[in-house]
């Protein structure tokens, strides 16, 4: 009983950790394995709460099935959160700040 | 001043969520006995190995008691399926097939993967053909196989799975989950009844219709992630 | 110590826990840009959720609900068994919930192929 709620104890607070680090990181590839380690402690709660079935369906669906969906995005999509597209505007506005900077 | 707003927001939720949660017992007993049902869950345990003889409580409840919910949880995976097959729609001409990887992977990939991948397969078919013996399923089973073709998919640049054959395969699946359950109709009772004969319990062939409904549903989840994994690796980029 | 304060420490770790991740995943759908950000939020309130509906099933010393020989044995010891309704419920939300992102992130595919980009500060025309 004590062992096992040391276990609970800690990997809640692994749990936190990592999703916190999950939102906040800004190259997203690194997010995507963030949830993939979510669904893994996860999938070991479930079994210490004596729950083998939805173990097993949190282990195969969401750490396998589920990052590399993630992955597949990221290939056809940016990398990173803060990419800036250019565009007319964007290009706009930089020429007008060289010009105020100049002035 | 959105920030505030949406932290102002979170703390709302988090007390509201929160205090009545800390109001249940973590861990206490409120099922009731199994000899004298009086809740849905003692009166589940109570009748599955006496009238049903599965020993997996869970199987009993997500195909029998409960099974007219899983039928719908396969038409959405296959609501899914289609819907991603028709956002993603590119007019390709005939028998072209775009690359899933561009480089070919290194030669431990390839080797380990042939090698790892029939092991792949019989260990998802172990899992949904024993789902009412043992923790499985047809969900987990189908998804284990989705993973073996995954990985071949992966380290292979011809490796494609054949969407006719995918196609076919489904629909039979399906056509056999829907058929089991109008034969309940026929023998004269409702939709999904259990007319088969019970075995005895811990025995392969127990449990009336319920193995056939997890081998049918364990097909169908196979083949439509595998088909959902194939639409997905074979986008191409501009 | 007590058994009680082992209980409540156990309490407030588990459902801490689920309450904490719906939180953050919430954080994340409100107020990041990225479309596949607000896509991983909506991933980790799942997670959450299915946490919260387990820990609600969840006896003490219980053992999981299979009558295999062990199940039986144990049973007959008068080891009681976990209640099996809301790991039922939860099996099925897995699925969907992958089913849920799945189309999701092909939306943003879609998306990104016409405005080519996958900001939402940054899409600014109102049609297609």
């Amino acid at each position: 009983m004590v062992l096992f709620t040391i276990a609970i104890i800690i990997l809640a607070v692994i749990l936190l950790a990592v999703a916190v680090y999950a939102v906040m990181q800004k190259d997203l590839l690194f997010a995507t394995i963030a949830t993939g380690i979510i669904s893994l402690i996860l999938s070991v709660m479930f079994f210490l709460l004596q729950a083998p079935d939805v173990a097993l369906t949190e282990a195969a669906i969401g750490i396998a099935l589920t990052t590399i969906i993630f992955v597949i995005t990221i290939r056809n999509t940016s990398r990173r959160e803060d990419e800036v597209r250019i565009t007319e505007e964007s290009q706009a506005a930089e020429i007008d700040k060289k010009i105020k900077a100049k002035i | 001043m959105k920030k505030v707003l949406v932290l102002l927001l979170l703390v709302v939720v988090g007390y509201s969520l929160y205090v009545p949660l800390s109001q249940i017992e973590f861990g206490t007993d409120r099922m009731g006995s199994i000899e004298n049902p009086t809740t849905v869950g003692a009166y589940y345990l109570s009748k599955t190995p006496s009238e049903l003889s599965v020993a997996n409580v869970i199987t009993a409840i997500v195909v029998n008691y409960r099974g007219f919910d899983t039928l719908g949880e396969v038409s959405v995976l296959f609501l899914a399926a289609t819907g991603i097959g028709s956002i993603l729609y590119r007019r390709r001409k005939e028998g072209e097939h775009s690359e899933t990887i561009s480089k070919p992977s290194s030669q431990l990939l390839q080797a380990g993967a042939k090698l790892i991948y029939p092991a792949i397969l019989v260990l998802g078919a172990y899992v949904f053909i024993h789902g009412h013996l043992t923790p499985g399923g047809g969900f987990q089973g189908g998804a284990i196989i989705a993973t073996g073709f995954l990985l071949m998919m992966m380290s292979y640049k011809d490796f494609h799975m054949n969407h006719t054959v995918l196609t076919w395969v489904e629909s039979l699946a399906g056509i056999t989950f829907v058929g089991v359950g109008i034969g309940g109709l026929i023998v004269g009772t409702t939709f999904l009844e259990n007319f088969m004969p019970v075995g005895t319990l811990n025995d392969l062939f127990s449990g009336g219709i319920i193995p056939i409904i997890y081998v049918a549903v364990g097909f169908k989840v196979a083949a439509e992630l595998a088909g959902v994994l194939d639409t997905l690796l074979s986008i191409k980029e501009n | 110590m007590e058994n009680i304060d082992i209980n409540q420490l156990l309490s407030i770790a588990v459902f801490g826990a689920a309450v904490g991740l719906i939180l953050i995943g919430l954080y994340a759908v409100l107020i990041k840009k990225h479309l596949i950000k607000i896509v991983i939020g909506l991933s980790i309130i799942d997670a959450g959720i299915h946490l919260l509906f387990i820990a609600i099933g969840y006896i003490n010393n219980g053992t999981s609900p299979i009558f295999s020989e062990k199940g039986i044995s144990l049973v007959n010891e008068g080891v009681k068994m976990v209640d099996p309704v809301p790991q039922a419920l939860v099996l099925t939300a897995i699925v969907i919930g992958f089913g849920v992102t799945a189309v999701a992130l092909s939306l943003v595919i879609r998306l990104y192929r016409h405005h080519q980009t996958a900001r939402i500060d940054q899409i600014k025309t109102l049609k297609w």
